[in-house]
C-alpha cells in the first residue's frame, strides 16, 4: 500500500536493469540526494558535523570498501585500520609536497596509493583463505602501524611523530585545517561518499562484481567455471583499498586534523569497520551506510542517555558501549545474519502488501 | 665464548619462556577449535576476564559496584575481606564454567551449522562483550596480581652461569614457574583426553560430530566441557601474564599473538601450539635482539604475524596441521 510498484512498467532493457528499477525507490533515492546536497549543508553546525555527519560519511566510505572485500568477495580483513592509515599518510605526504593542488585530486590519489599497498597485502590470499587470511591481514595491521611510527619520512620528521593537516582548499573554499566551516567538511565527504557508492554499486552488479561473488560463494567452483581467482581477488583488494584509502585520507585531513597512527588507526578501527559491515549487512551497499550510521550513532546515543540524562560517569558509558556493540554483533549474527539491509528488505516486502498478510 | 653469543643464548632462553606463555593461550584456541570448529577469537579476552575475576575475588571487590554506585548513589567498593589465592582460583574456575555454559546455551547453540567465518565473527562480538562486562564488573584500572608465585631474578641460574661462562644469565623466576605449570597443564590435558570417559568423548567429537552423536555422546555437554577447559586454560594463562605485567587491557592484545602461533603450529594440533609458541617466542626475541636495533626497535609488535604470514604462503596448513583437501 505504501510501497507501490503497480503501473510501473519497464519498456527497455536498460530501464529494467537500472539500480532502482521501481519508481518509488528511484524518487526516494533522488529525494535523499537532494536533501543531503541542498538542505543539510545550510542547517549543519559544528556539533552535528563533527559528532554525526562527517564521521558517518567517512565510515560509510570505509564500510563500502570493506564490504566489497568481505561482503562481496568473501575475504575477511582485519587490517582496515592500517589501510586507512596508508590513505591518511599518503594524503599527508601529497598535501605537504604539492600544496597548490586541489584536495579533489589528492584524495583519490591517496586512494590509489592505498589500493597498491592493499593489493600487495592481498597477495597471500591467493594461497591462504578463511581465518588464516584474517590473521594474515593482522600482519598488515601491526606492520604498517609500526612502519608509520618508525620511519620519520612519513611524518615529515615532525618532533611529535604526529601528522597534522595543513590548510588546503577546493575552488577557493577551505576544506582542511582548523578554520574549516562545518558545511565545507560535510560537503567534501558527501561528494566522495556519493561517488564511492555509485562506483561500488555499479561495479558489484557488473561482471567484476559477479566474479567476486562467485569467488565468495565457492572459490574452487568459480575457478572451474572460468573465473580467474587471482584477478578476482586482487581486484577486490585493490578496489576495497581504494575506498578505504579515501576514507582514511578524509578521516585524517578533514575530520581529525591531526593524527597519531597507533591511536587513530589501531586495530580497534579495523573491528569498528568490520562491525559496521556485519551489522549493516554483508554484501550490500545500503548496508554499509546503515551500519556506519548505526555504529556512529550508538556511542552518541549511549553517551546522551547515560551521561547526559542519568548523570553516570563517562567511563561507565564507554564500558556499556563495548557490551552493547559486542552483544549486538552476536544478536545480529544469530537473528539476522544479513544485517540491517535485510531488515530493510523485509520491511519493504511488508509495506508492499500492507494491510494484507499475503 | 664471545660475549655476543652469550647474550644471544640468554635472549633465546627468555624467548622460550615467553613462548610458553603464548603456547598457553594458543592451547585454549586449539581445544575449542578441535571440538567445535569455532575459531575462538575471545580466548585472549577470556584470559583477561579470568585474571580480573581472580583479582576481584582475592581483594574482595564487590562486582558491578561501579554501576550500582552510579544508579543508587551508594559508595560500595569492597567487601573488606581477602580470599586466599587457592580458594579464589577455584571460585574463578567456577565462574569460567558458568561462563562456558552461558556461551554455549545462549550463543553457539543458535549458531550450529553456520559457516565458520560467521562463528568467528560471533566470537569477536563475544570478545567485545566480555571485555565490557569485565570492565563493568571489576573496573578498568590496572591491577596487580599476586598469587604467591616466586618473582624476580633466579639467583641460582645467575650464579651458575656466571661461574661457567663469566656472564650471569637473567632468567625470571616467574617464567620458570610458568614453564613448570604449563608442562603440568599439558600433561594433565593429555591424561584427561586419553584416560577418562569424557576425554575420550571429547576426542570422538573432535574427530566426527555426527558419528559421536550417533553413539550417544551429548554434543551439548562436550561443548560446555570444552569451553570450560578452555576457560580454565585461559585462567592459567591470565594468572601468568597478569603476574608478569599486571592485569590490564593489553593482556588481550598480547593474547592476540596466539593467532600467529596457531598459524605456525596448525589449528588442530596441541603439540603444534606448543612448538609454534616456542618458535614465535624465540624468533621475536632474537629478531629484536639482532635486527631490531637496525630498524628502530619494537619489532615484537609485528614480527610474529609477518613470520606466520610468510610461513603460510609456503605451507598453508601449518607445521602439524592436517592436510587441507578441497572439493567442490
Amino acid at each position: 500500500m505504501f510501497y507501490r510498484e503497480s503501473g510501473d512498467f519497464s519498456t527497455t532493457y536498460s530501464e529494467d536493469s537500472q539500480t532502482f528499477p521501481i519508481k518509488f525507490d528511484r524518487y526516494r533515492y533522488y529525494l535523499v540526494l537532494a536533501v543531503a546536497f541542498l538542505v543539510v549543508p545550510f542547517f549543519i553546525n559544528d556539533y552535528w558535523a563533527n559528532a554525526v555527519f562527517v564521521p558517518f560519511l567517512i565510515y560509510a566510505t570505509a564500510a563500502i570498501g570493506l564490504n566489497i572485500l568481505t561482503g562481496y568477495c568473501g575475504q575477511v580483513s582485519l587490517g582496515t585500520g592500517a589501510f586507512m592509515a596508508v590513505g591518511a599518510y599518503a594524503v599527508y605526504k601529497l598535501m605537504t609536497a604539492f600544496p597548490e593542488v586541489s584536495m579533489l585530486i589528492h584524495v583519490p590519489l591517496a586512494g590509489l596509493v592505498t589500493a597498491g599497498v592493499v593489493t600487495i597485502f592481498g597477495l597471500p590470499s591467493l594461497r591462504i583463505k578463511g581465518f588464516y587470511l584474517a590473521v594474515a591481514t593482522l600482519a598488515a595491521q601491526f606492520f604498517l602501524v609500526w612502519l608509520f611510527n618508525k620511519v620519520p619520512w612519513f611524518y615529515n620528521y615532525s618532533a611529535s611523530g604526529q601528522i597534522s593537516s595543513p590548510e588546503r582548499s577546493v575552488f577557493g573554499i577551505i576544506v582542511t585545517g582548523p578554520n574549516t566551516e562545518a558545511w565545507a567538511k560535510y560537503m567534501i565527504c558527501l561528494i566522495f561518499v556519493t561517488l564511492a557508492a555509485l562506483i561500488a554499486r555499479n561495479l558489484t552488479r557488473g561482471s567484476v562484481g559477479r566474479k567476486w561473488m562467485a569467488i565468495r560463494d565457492m572459490d574452487i567452483a568459480a575457478e572451474i567455471i572460468g573465473v580467474n581467482p587471482m584477478m578476482a581477488k586482487l581486484t577486490a583488494f585493490a578496489v576495497s583499498g581504494f575506498f578505504i584509502g579515501i576514507a582514511g585520507a578524509l578521516f585524517f585531513s578533514v575530520y581529525l586534523g591531526a593524527a597519531e597512527v597507533g591511536e587513530s588507526f589501531g586495530i580497534d578501527k579495523s573491528f569498528l569497520v568490520l562491525f559496521m559491515v556485519i551489522i549493516g549487512g554483508l554484501g550490500s551497499i545500503f548496508g554499509s551506510f546503515a551500519g556506519a550510521a548505526f555504529m556512529v550513532l550508538l556511542p552518541v546515543f549511549l553517551k546522551n542517555v547515560f551521561v547526559g540524562m542519568l548523570g553516570w560517569p563517562t567511563d561507565l558509558a564507554a564500558h556499556l558501549q563495548f557490551i552493547v556493540s559486542g552483544g549486538l554483533i552476536i544478536v545480529f549474527l544469530i537473528l539476522e545474519p544479513h544485517g540491517l539491509a535485510q531488515l530493510w528488505r523485509v520491511a519493504k516486502e511488508k509495506l508492499r502488501l500492507w494491510p494484507f498478510p499475503h | 665464548m664471545p660475549e655476543q653469543f652469550l647474550f644471544a643464548m640468554e635472549v633465546i632462553l627468555n624467548g622460550l619462556m615467553a613462548g610458553v606463555l603464548y603456547a598457553l593461550v594458543a592451547l585454549g584456541f586449539v581445544l575449542i577449535f578441535k571440538a567445535s570448529g569455532i575459531f575462538n577469537y575471545a580466548q585472549g579476552v577470556m584470559a583477561l576476564f579470568a585474571a580480573l575475576t581472580l583479582v576481584g575475588i582475592m581483594d574482595g571487590q564487590i562486582p558491578f559496584s561501579h554501576i550500582i554506585n552510579a544508579i543508587f548513589g551508594t559508595e560500595l567498593h569492597h567487601f573488606g575481606w581477602h580470599v586466599p589465592a587457592l580458594l579464589a582460583i577455584i571460585l574463578t574456575a567456577g565462574v569460567m564454567v558458568v561462563f562456558a555454559w552461558l556461551v554455549q546455551r545462549y550463543i553457539f547453540r543458535h549458531l550450529v551449522n553456520q559457516e565458520p567465518i560467521i562463528l568467528f565473527m560471533a566470537t569477536i562480538g563475544l570478545a567485545y562483550f566480555l571485555e565490557g562486562v569485565g570492565d563493568l564488573m571489576w573496573g578498568s584500572d590496572i591491577k596487580k596480581l599476586d598469587v604467591g608465585l616466586p618473582q624476580g631474578i633466579n639467583d641460582w641460574i645467575d650464579v651458575t652461569t656466571f661461574e661457567a661462562f663469566g656472564y650471569g644469565f637473567f632468567i625470571d623466576n616467574l617464567d620458570i614457574s610458568a614453564t613448570i605449570v604449563a608442562v603440568f597443564l599439558v600433561a594433565a590435558l593429555i591424561m584427561f583426553s586419553q584416560y577418562t570417559k569424557q576425554g575420550r568423548a571429547l576426542r570422538a567429537v573432535a574427530d566426527d560430530h555426527q558419528a559421536a552423536l550417533s553413539v550417544g555422546i551429548s554434543l551439548n555437554f562436550i561443548w560446555v566441557l570444552v569451553w570450560s577447559i578452555a576457560g580454565f586454560v585461559a585462567l592459567v594463562a591470565g594468572i601468568m601474564w597478569g603476574a608478569k605485567s599486571g592485569v590490564q587491557f593489553s593482556l588481550s592484545l598480547i593474547a592476540l599473538k596466539a593467532l600467529p602461533v596457531l598459524m605456525l603450529g596448525g589449528f588442530t594440533s596441541i603439540p603444534g601450539a606448543i612448538v609454534g609458541g616456542l618458535i614465535i617466542g624465540v624468533g621475536e626475541k632474537l629478531f629484536e635482539f639482532l635486527i631490531g636495533p637496525m630498524v628502530g626497535g619494537a619489532t615484537e609488535n609485528w614480527f610474529a604475524y609477518v613470520l606466520a604470514l610468510l610461513f603460510l604462503v609456503f605451507r598453508p596448513q601449518g607445521l602439524f596441521g592436517e592436510k587441507i583437501i578441497e572439493r567442490v
